[in-house]
């Protein structure tokens, strides 16, 4: 797991998605160590803390505190013009997500050198996976809960004639059961091709020298503001997915 | 590819767990309350602003009507002064151009008493030097004396 192709002729552009042990630690037979990984969920969580807890709570925002309001405000409206009033309790998870994801691909986009390897927590399909998994189980378990039994209707379209429905309800059934990998792998899939892509064109910038390696640098620089917005997206595209999942449980709008 | 490295799924699980349970944490119980605290009291702030601006306006528009309501019974007011006014001194000039004509008429009745006196005096002393003269010609004429008393009865048959 170590960076061994580090320092090495070629350059690995997967070398920046290793996950490697800073403080091993063991809980019983589980591996629990505190790899770079865990580093950069920390510093994800204390960046997004200390932006939406230290910014002032003025009546005229400063310009940090907008920031977070802003955050606010656009989850808070993303939630409304989806959910309605009715997902006033998911709000926190909602924004909680949408925190945790933007600020894993913002932060993925920075590089300090040498003191810190820059890594993208979203950009590990288990990570991934497990907060679909988590807004997957919790939507099934709320739509259960409000509706019961009839949750199941949600796998019945309506005014489908009789033939199609035994074939429709199959169709539905699996879209409803791939909703976690299709979330979690759109999120991972953006965020490991753009910055294997990034790599990849570093990678020509020096292969290709001070001559002619301008044109891929330009190109990089290009391709950062797009992962910029990707970055941006991905973590907006999250919420929403959420959202809609959650509002199929609750309303069971279909 | 490292993302499918099955050793280090545990780990990053773990921490995740952790750091988003923390994260979940914070923002549900400190962040949200804050930022929708502040969210809410600007925004009632604006409101209680907005009905202030609206109670001055409405204050300011009632005092407009309170004086142009005012303005107007004062015009009423002086109006009515002017007329009153205007009526009294009617009715003086009035009574004072009555009592002048009264006073004008009564002296004129006076003078026109005197001149017919006067015209009669005159008349009479007329009739007197005339028959004088009369008779003072008509002896005259007819070389006698002739009696006044004559004279004023031949005048009067002559009239």
């Amino acid at each position: 797991m170590a960076g061994s192709s580090e320092g090495g002729g070629g350059i690995n552009p997967m070398h920046q998605f290793e996950v490697h042990s800073i403080v091993p630690i063991k809980l019983g037979s589980i591996d629990a160590s505190f790899t770079n990984a865990s580093l950069w969920m920390v510093i994800v969580v204390a960046s997004v803390c200390l932006l939406l807890l230290l910014s002032s709570s003025k009546l005229v925002p400063s310009r940090l505190q907008s920031v977070g309001e802003l955050a606010y405000e656009f989850v808070a409206n993303m939630m409304r013009d989806i959910l309605g009033d009715s997902g006033r309790a998911f709000f926190p998870l909602v924004f909680t997500l949408f925190m945790f994801v933007l600020a894993s691909n913002m932060w993925g986009m920075i590089n300090i050198p040498v003191l810190l390897h820059p890594f993208t927590v979203t950009s590990h399909i288990i990570v991934t996976f497990a907060m679909a998994m988590f807004v997957f189980i919790l939507a099934t378990i709320v739509g259960f809960v409000k509706h019961g039994a009839g949750y199941l209707k949600l796998f019945v379209p309506s005014g489908v004639p009789a033939v199609l429905l035994p074939l429709l309800v199959v169709i539905e059934t699996i879209s409803y059961f791939t909703r976690p990998i299709s979330l979690s792998v759109r999120l991972f899939a953006n965020m490991m091709a753009g910055h294997t892509m990034l790599k990849v064109f570093a990678g020509f910038v020096v292969g290709m020298g001070v001559l002619g390696g301008w044109a891929p640098l330009a190109l990089m620089v290009a391709f950062t503001g797009l992962e910029i917005l990707v970055a941006f997206l991905q973590a907006y595209v999250f919420a929403v997915l959420t959202c809609i999942y959650l509002n199929d449980a609750i309303n069971m709008h279909h | 590819m490292p993302q499918l490295d099955f050793a280090t799924w545990p780990p990053q699980l773990i921490w995740l767990a952790i750091t988003f349970g923390i994260l979940y944490l914070v923002i549900s119980k400190f962040a949200l309350p804050k930022i929708g605290g502040t969210i809410e009291s600007r925004q009632n702030r604006i409101a209680s602003d907005l009905d202030e601006a609206q109670r001055l306006k409405d204050d300011s528009e009632k005092a407009i009507a309170a004086y142009e309501a005012a303005l107007a019974e004062a015009k009423a007011k002086a109006h009515g002064i002017a007329q009153e006014t205007r009526d009294t001194l009617k009715a003086e000039i009035e009574a004072e151009r009555a009592a002048l004509d009264a006073q004008l008429n009564e002296r004129l009745a006076k003078a026109e008493a005197s001149i017919a006196a006067t015209k009669a005096e005159a008349l009479k002393s007329v009739e007197q030097v005339a028959s004088d003269a009369a008779g003072a010609i008509v002896s005259r004429l007819i070389g006698s004396k002739t009696t006044a008393a004559a004279v004023k009865k031949a005048i009067a048959d002559a009239k």
